[in-house]
Parts: structure tokens; sequence; C-alpha cells
């Protein structure tokens, strides 16, 4: 059945699953925009605690290499950062790969999507990490360090938990960010939410249908994270006073 | 009166320190007066630590020359020469110190003086800028500087050293169960439930079988401290050493600690202890060392240094403290 023009069908039958509708477009592109902000959200918490011990105790040229990496990144627009990486990255790596005999590759918008904003949050978090570990109060490490502990037990076990409690917020923020920069990867064509919506409304022409629906799901994740990170947060700031009491 | 400290322990009548068993000491149910308040918790001696060193506790009497356990004993721990410098200022100017198992060593100075550092030199929390400690009859590997050279024989000689700060230093996200067993369990590997066998036996030991389950900041600062003694025990440290453990203390919890560190002098425990409380050290130590602006003014066993000191700095500095 060939659908009737869209300004005769309601606004919930194109959102709607069925035929006519968009929905499962919408669904679609939401699920991508999670598995890209979950991706480089985490690929950006591997560079932040990497970044963040090899700027606090890493040897004179490491630190310089990190210095240069997040003011630079945190220099440029993440837009121009998407279109450099995705463009002149995999042009250039194809160049090479052509020179050396090798066949062209392409790269999959997802994966160019969570390599470049997790490089964006790992240079963010490289710094909310840092303060948060610098706020670490130094007997704490001290009492490991009288008692034998190696270090790295004693970053697993003594920093990085007393960090938490100290970067949280700061990293809450960057993860609220991570799912909304991924509407920018719709510049390079990849169907995450935003472009998904944009589709949508271009063919329907129901600009007020969709954008409002895409806000809606966007407020979801938002909400939905911010509950989540208040358990995390209170789980990591256990042993602590309330320091409104 | 040679024992206590404060005006509140006051009541806990003083026994002769010598010969007595440490039971007897603070926990004699026979003896109302020994009872300390129902406020106070009461460490009962009776039950020595595990793994504690057994040796005869009578350690002033026997010792006439340094105020040593005698020189038979091994040597627990020795400080030869230690100068440390923080930039231009010279903080300790070659400073040297001995100690005997079962002997414990009080240093003593004022504010500025170098004591903690010195103390802090031993398990290199400071890197000394030269001199040599040896740990056990192990020195330690350092290079030309004063760094430590060989981190894996720093970690296994400092898990022999049970170090108590002046701010107790307990993990402030582990309750205090998990604060005992965190090194016996991640780093020597012991089963978990041997851990806290071992851990609630230490924390009934200090009076706090009932605190295993609370996280720091919500005891009091007396109970902190007796909590990080129970976690330096943990360890079955050969030596102690005690940063100033009661200075951040109210003094109304003061005399909870410093019974506790009594107790383990008394077990023999080999202890270097800094310290501003001259009665306690005149009590518990069996030599004492006066720092005065990185160098060793006066040394001796604690009743000649606290009842005929020949220096003027010293016997200045007595008079200020009081």
């Amino acid at each position: 059945m060939a659908c009737p023009p869209p300004s005769q069908i309601s606004a919930l039958e194109l959102l709607g699953f069925g035929e006519c509708g968009w929905g499962i477009s919408l669904v679609w592109g939401l699920g991508n925009s999670i598995v890209i902000a979950l991706g480089a959200y985490s690929l950006g918490f591997l560079i932040g605690i990497g970044g963040a011990f090899g700027k606090l105790y890493g040897g004179p040229i490491l630190k310089d290499l990190l210095a240069a990496y997040t003011t630079l990144v945190r220099a440029v627009p993440e837009l121009v950062l998407i279109l450099i990486l995705f463009y002149a990255f995999t042009g250039a790596l194809n160049e090479i790969l052509l020179s050396w005999g090798y066949d062209r590759i392409e790269i999959s918008p997802i994966v160019t999507g969570i390599v470049v904003l997790g490089l964006v949050q790992g240079a963010y978090q490289t710094e909310v990490i840092r303060g948060g570990i610098l706020a670490v109060p130094v007997g704490q490490l001290e009492a490991a360090r009288a008692m034998g502990m190696p270090s790295l037990t004693m970053a697993r076990r003594i920093t990085l938990p007393q960090m938490a409690a100290n970067a949280l917020p700061g990293l809450a923020n960057l993860w609220l960010n991570a799912t909304k920069d991924t509407a920018l990867l719709a510049v390079i064509g990849f169907s995450e939410l935003t472009r998904a919506t944009s589709s949508a409304s271009a063919s329907t022409k129901a600009f007020f249908v969709f954008y409002p629906a895409a806000m809606a799901l966007y407020l979801i994740i938002s909400l939905t994270s911010t509950l989540l990170i208040g358990r995390i947060e209170k789980w990591a700031r256990r042993g602590q006073r309330d320091v409104r009491t | 009166m040679r024992f206590l400290i404060r005006p509140n322990t006051a009541a806990i009548k003083p026994q002769p320190p010598s010969n007595q068993a440490p039971s007897t000491l603070l926990h004699n149910p026979d003896d109302k007066s020994v009872t300390p308040p129902a406020s106070l918790p009461i460490y009962s001696l009776a039950k020595p630590i595990p793994g504690a060193p057994n040796l005869p506790k009578q350690r002033r009497d026997h010792m006439p020359d340094q105020g040593s356990t005698g020189a038979s004993q091994p040597i627990a721990i020795r400080v030869s020469a230690l100068r440390k410098s923080f930039g231009t200022h010279e903080v300790l100017k070659g400073v040297s110190l001995t100690a005997r198992e079962g002997d414990v060593v009080a240093i003593i100075g004022g504010s500025g003086s170098g004591k903690s550092t010195m103390l802090r030199c031993v398990n290199f929390l400071e890197t000394p800028s030269g001199g040599e400690i040896e740990i056990g009859g192990e020195k330690v590997a350092m290079r030309a500087e004063g760094t430590p050279s060989d981190r894996r024989q720093l970690e296994r000689l400092r898990q022999s050293l049970g170090m108590v700060f002046q701010n107790f230093n307990l993990w402030t996200h582990k309750t205090v169960l998990e604060n005992l067993i965190e090194v016996p369990v991640h780093v020597l590997k012991i089963p978990k439930a041997e851990a806290e066998a071992r851990a609630r036996q230490l924390l009934a030991r200090v009076g706090l079988a009932e605190k295993e389950g609370a996280y720091p900041a919500f005891m009091s600062g007396g109970q902190q401290q007796r909590a990080a003694i129970a976690r330096a025990l943990a360890m079955n440290p050969k030596a102690m050493l005690f940063d100033e453990p009661t200075s951040a203390l109210d003094p109304e919890l003061v005399g909870e600690v410093l019974q506790v560190i009594k107790g383990l002098a008394d077990e023999g425990r080999t202890m270097i202890l800094v310290t501003h409380e001259m009665k306690f050290a005149r009590e518990v130590a069996s030599h004492v060392i006066y720092l005065h602006n990185g160098i060793i003014e006066e040394e001796g066993p604690p009743d000649q240094l606290f009842g005929a000191p020949k220096s003027d700095r010293l016997k200045q500095f007595l008079k200020t403290v009081g």
C-alpha cells in the first residue's frame, strides 16, 4: 500500500513504526547515537586516565606531548576536528596504503565517530581526572606507600577510587556533552539521531513533529543519565560526610 | 606517678611498670580502681597480638648504658649519618639512631627540629640527601643522591614497618575492616577470610570491635588513630613508626591512644616514636633522642634525659613543654 501524502498522516502515525511511520529510523538513529556516545566516552576515559597519570607522573617528553594534545584538541571546534579526521585523516591513510601497494580501505563512520569524539573526550577528561587526582589528600597515598603498596596497586586501589569522588561531577558533564556531540556526526552523513530526524522531516515537511520528538529523545537520554550518575556519585562518595550537614 | 598522662585518665591507678604482666596494667577485674571509666573502652591486653615478639618487658631496668634492651638483641633499625635538605635548607645534618629489637626510641624536639623528617626518612617517605638506613639488618639500596634504587626491596622493607601518622590517614573510601585487610589481601596475598579474622582480633584489641563497618569520617579522632594502629599491626610489622600520633587529637582523646601504644611497648614491640608527650616518652621509651636544628643535641635513657639533662637547650625545651 502506498502511503498517503504526509500532510494527511497524523503525527502519531508519522512517528510510529508502521509502513508510513519514521519510528524505526528514529530509534535506529537514537541507538547509533548512544553507541557512539558510549564508545567515545569509554575511549575518552581510557585516554583521560592515561593522560592524567602521564601529565602528573610522566617524563618531560610525555608531559609536553600530552600538553600539546590537550591544548590543541580543546582549542579546535569539535566540528572542525570531525571534518579533519574524517576527510583528511582517512584520505591520508588511504594515500599511504595505496603507495605501499595495499588496497584502499573504507573506515566505517561509526568507528570514525567513536575515534574522533573519543579523542575530544580524552582531552577534556585528562584535565578533569588530573584535577580529581590532585585533590586526593597526600596522606591517603602516603599511607599506601608506607605500607609497601606497589604503585600500580596504589593507583587502582587508592588513587582512582578517591579520584572518582572528586572528578565525577566533571565527568558527568562530559558524558552529557558526549551524547550531544554525536549530533555533529550528521555532517559526515552518519545516521545518528539528528541526521535521522533531519531526513524524516525533510521528506515529510513535518518539522514540528520530528524535531520535538528528537528533543524528547535527547531529554530522555539526559534524564536517565542524570539518574544513573546520581547513584554512581552516591557510591563513589561513600564514606564521606555530606558537606551540607 | 609515672604513667599517664591526662587529667581524665588520672583515675586509672598507675601500677609499677616493672615485671608485671601487661594484663594487670590496665585491666584487672578485681581492682575497681584500674578499670577505666565506663565511657572509655577497655583494652584487654591479656591477649597479645598474634605474632607479636615476646621479649622481656623490663627493658629500662636492664640498660644502664645506651638504653637498649641489650646489645644481644639484633638491630631492627639503624640510621647512620642521615642528612636531608629541602632545597638549600638543611633539615637533618647527620643524625644517627640504633633501635634493637624490643627498643622503644622516642624522638623529641621543638617544632622544625627535624624529628618528623627523621622518622619519615626511615621508610623513605622523605628521600634522604645522604647517609644510610638499615632495616632488619638489610641496608636500603640508595643512589648517590639518596633516592632508593631498588623499588622492590623498598616495598618489601616498608611492609615490615608499621607507620602511624599524625592525621591517621585511614583510607576514607573504605570501612575500618576494609582498611585493615587492604594491604594484607591485595599486596601480601593473604586469603581474605584469614586477613579478616586477624583484623577482627586486632580491632577487638584496640577496642573497636563494633566499628568494623564504619567509615573513618564518622569516627572520633581517637577511634581513627586506634584503627590506624590496628591497620599498621595487620601487616605484622617488625617495627612500628609513630609520627606524632596524638598531636591531632582533642586532649580528652589522647589517653586512649597512648594506652594502646603503651600496650604495644609492653609487649616488646620495637618502635620509634616522635612525640610531644614528654611524660609518655619518659614512661614508655628505652632511649630518648633530643633533636635540635637537625642535630642530636642530647640522647640517653629517659630518666637521665628528663631527670638530669646536660644541655642547656634541652633544659630550656623541657621547661617550655613543661
